[in-house]
């Protein structure tokens, strides 16, 4: 699949779209197939959201899943402060990213 | 240290001003993000892999407690706690709103702090000895000539727009604790029989894609001239260097390409005509900052004995602790290497106590070292046990400076959009698998440096052994290099052959350095001995088939 | 592409088209020049007394070998008009009016009063350059 990532351009908050708008949490991003560019043209124009960009993904059984490492790590938070993550309370969180 | 007066505070205070006219601009839609991204650039403010990073000058590595304090202030109050010490005396914050960007730097205005260049390509942040003042062995104390540069660089009009970032280091003693030959301009500053000091100019090095150590190019000028050096050295550069491609754009590659002969022709051609320009500050701004860096009031009678009858302590002083110039007194470095921790992360605390520990006892005045690590630079003697403890009760008396697990490591992959690889795991399980504290300091002096990627933040080709995370076909790799130094003997590392997993990565250092303890000489450290043996038995340690069995 | 010109000097503009700085060697009458990225403005400096106007083009703004062959002009001696062409930003102008420009002709829209406060960004100055401001060590020390 293909999903739409940027961050929020007041916070840098990582963010992905969700077909209506923005959520921080990757398994609430969409597949879309086409027409990306006319989102992220949309959602720019709004000021609200930058470093937009469209990425490769696949849906597993744990959720949506990101096709690059780099992507998975943006999705998750740093493997090395697990606590600041979006799973703190999994210890096995950071095997995800690999 | 030195203090700013009304016209150093207007322009940190104008900058804040600025920057926030410019964060109000792009949140009214006025500006879009290809105009804005230089302008939060050149004030270190990066969009990093989970959030925007801050990048904050710690000029030549010198603060003083009020200054630490509000580090750590800042880290709880907009960060989430905690911040990063970097390999160029900065510390980076991870996750900052924009919105509150302009509200930060205004508070760090208000300590005399600043992130001014702190990217983007202009002159950036200046470097020094982080020993600077304090040091047994030094010769000229480089910190009012850095606060000169300082100076003269802030919102110089001719080089914000060069062709690629410019780094300047400045020492003053005869060891190099700086790197300095890896800078674009690398300063030391020198005496001649006669007594007057002068600079000698290294200009060309650096790190990144194509690392070189940078030659020679002014032998001994004149410091009342060392501003108009430097305006020719970087007008050369700016108008010569190359802009067709940034890999190619930095000053090594200039001076490589047309050879530092012509460079120096160059430079001194356009010396002569700048020297008729009097762009240099008077004598007498140069006596006004050295009075600022005038030595603080020592105790003559402090006593130059230490009591060492607790082991741990001991260890501690042996690995941590430096000669001061001043008899009874020494120079103490709070290693932030924890094994299994991050390096040159501190909490808000940490650096809260850090901040203390230098008010009450080391004259207010702390650095950062671009190993990643805190000095207290003036510790009486008599107060280094009770400074030990203290710093123990906080997770902070690692006694493991300059050995193995005294890593530096640059962000990676765990916060770095441009990494390619993760460097902060392999640090930790580095530091995990030498864990023992007997078994490094068997292994002596050895300095690992991890970088991410090839733009090489982590010095990787100046560590004894130094690690580069690859990307191979989307999974983390790491090639490994051996026989890099920075300082006298200032080499770069070769790589030993192909990559490793992350954890192969670790097994093959446990390997290299079994090939060192077995074949070492007196007195030798692993460089050493890699430099008289040579690659060949690492390689064969290393990439030696595992019996079947294992 | 607007062609606006933000001017701060009181003599006439000059109406001759600027040439090359190659073609202006061979052109003993021209007065304006036009000096591009890779031009060495030092090539100018024998006929600086003949010169009226010399635009200095910014083909990205992020080039700023524009800034040294402004400044080198200025250290020469030379007074007629220094014009910056072409991706000139707002945020750019104080630095170069510092550099010896006086007049700029930014591709886009910059309005006179956004300009003048963007001159006015930096109330003091840490080098002495070719604007005759006072660096603060002058100030300092009298
Ligand atoms: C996390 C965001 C960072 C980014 C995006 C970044 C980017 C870069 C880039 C692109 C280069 C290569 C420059 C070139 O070769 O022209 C570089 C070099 C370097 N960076 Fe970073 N860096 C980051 C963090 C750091 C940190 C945390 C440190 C210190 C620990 C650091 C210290 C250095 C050093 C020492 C160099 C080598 C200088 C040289 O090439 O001579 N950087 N960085
Ligand atoms: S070396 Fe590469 S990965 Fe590491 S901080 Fe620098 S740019 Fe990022």
């Amino acid at each position: 699949m293909k999903i739409i990532t940027g961050n929020d351009l007041r916070t840098g908050d990582v963010i992905w779209w969700t077909g209506e708008g923005w959520s921080r949490h990757v398994n609430d991003a969409v597949d879309v197939p086409e027409g990306a560019e006319a989102i992220i043209a949309r959602e720019n124009a709004k000021q609200i959201v930058t470093d937009t960009q469209v990425i490769d993904a696949t849906l597993t059984d744990e959720g949506v899943r990101p096709a690059h490492i780099k992507d998975r790590i943006r999705a998750l938070g740093p493997t090395v402060r697990l606590d600041l993550s979006l799973k703190p309370a999994d210890p096995a969180a950071g095997t995800w990213v690999i | 240290m030195y203090q700013y007066d009304s016209y150093d505070q207007k322009m940190v205070d104008a900058r804040v001003a600025e920057f926030r006219d410019q964060v109000n601009r792009r949140l009214a839609g006025e500006i879009a993000e290809d105009q804005f991204k230089p302008l939060r650039l050149k004030n270190g403010l990066y969009l990093q892999l989970h959030a925007y990073m801050l990048r904050v000058a710690i000029p030549y590595g010198t603060l003083n407690g009020a200054q630490m304090r509000m580090l750590g202030d800042i880290a709880d109050k907009y960060d989430r706690g905690y911040g990063h010490f970097t390999t160029r005396q900065n510390i980076q914050y991870n996750w900052i709103k924009l919105e509150q960007a302009p509200d930060l730097l205004a508070d760090l205005a208000s300590v005399e702090m600043h992130a001014i260049q702190t990217s983007g390509n202009c002159i950036r942040n200046t470097t020094a000895d982080h020993f600077a003042g304090a040091a047994a062995d030094e010769l000229v104390d480089p910190r009012p000539y850095a606060e000169l540069l300082r100076q003269w660089s802030t919102f110089h009009p001719e080089f914000d727009y060069l062709p690629r970032k410019f780094k300047i280091a400045i020492i003053g003693s005869e060891t190099d604790r700086a790197a300095m030959k890896l800078h674009d301009i690398g300063i030391q500053l020198v005496t001649n029989d006669a007594g007057e000091v002068g600079c000698k100019f290294y200009v060309g090095g650096g790190m990144g894609r194509t690392p070189m150590i940078a030659p020679v190019i002014g032998d001994f000028v004149p410091p009342l001239q060392m501003i108009s050096y430097l305006e020719a050295c970087l007008r050369v550069y700016n108008r010569y260097g190359r802009r067709d491609n940034k890999y190619k754009a930095r000053i090594k590659i200039l001076v490589h390409e047309i050879g530092a002969d012509e460079y120096r022709r160059q430079v001194e051609e356009e010396f002569a005509h700048i020297l008729t320009l009097g762009l240099e500050p008077p004598p007498a701004e140069l006596e006004r900052i050295k009075g600022f860096f005038e030595q603080p009031g020592f105790d003559a009678a402090a006593s130059d004995d230490l009591d060492l009858s607790d082991p741990d302590f001991a260890v501690w002083v042996k690995q941590n602790v430096h000669a001061h110039k001043q008899t009874g007194y020494a120079i103490a470095t709070i290693a932030l290497k924890p094994v299994g921790g991050i390096p040159g992360d501190a909490t808000a605390d940490q650096i809260r106590l850090m901040a203390d520990l230098a008010r009450d006892y080391s004259f207010d005045e702390l650095r950062v070292t671009h190993a990643q690590n805190i000095v207290l630079p003036h510790v009486k003697k008599a107060d280094l046990y009770t400074v030990w403890q203290k710093l123990d009760e906080a997770g902070l008396a690692n006694a493991n400076l300059d050995l193995i697990s005294d890593i530096i490591a640059c962000p990676g992959l765990d916060y770095c959009s441009l990494a390619n690889a993760r460097s902060i795991p392999v640090a930790q399980k580095i530091s995990e698998r030498f864990a023992d504290l007997g078994r490094q300091q068997e292994l002596g002096e050895l300095k690992l440096k991890i970088s991410g990627c090839i733009n090489a933040c982590g010095h990787h080709h100046a560590g004894h052994i130094g690690i580069l995370g690859v990307d191979r076909k989307g999974v983390e790799n790491y090639q490994l290099l051996f026989g890099g130094s920075e300082g006298a003997d200032t080499s770069l590392g070769t790589i030993t052959g192909p990559g490793f997993s992350e954890d192969g990565i670790v097994d093959a250092i446990e390997k290299a350095t079994n090939v060192y303890l077995d074949q070492r000489a007196d007195g030798e450290r692993f460089l050493d001995t890699y430099r008289r043996i040579g690659m060949a038995p690492f390689k064969e340690a290393i990439y030696a088939k595992e019996p079947a069995n294992g | 592409m607007v062609e606006q010109n933000l001017r701060y000097r009181s003599d006439e503009p000059v109406a001759d088209p600027a040439v090359t700085v190659d073609a202006f060697a061979d052109q003993s009458n021209a007065t304006a020049v036009r000096i591009e990225p890779g031009d060495d403005a030092r090539d100018l400096l024998p006929h600086l007394d003949r010169l009226a106007l010399v635009e200095v083009n910014f083909p990205a703004y992020t080039d700023g070998r524009g800034y040294s062959a402004a400044r080198i002009l200025r250290e020469h001696g030379y007074q007629g008009e220094l014009r910056a062409v072409g991706d000139v930003l707002l945020d750019q102008l104080s630095h170069m009016r510092r550099c010896g420009f006086d007049s700029f002709a930014p591709n886009h829209d910059i309005d006179r009063a956004a300009a003048d406060k963007a001159f006015a960004t930096w109330p003091e100055v840490y080098q002495k350059t070719v604007d005759g401001r006072p660096a603060i060590w002058a100030k300092r020390h009298g």
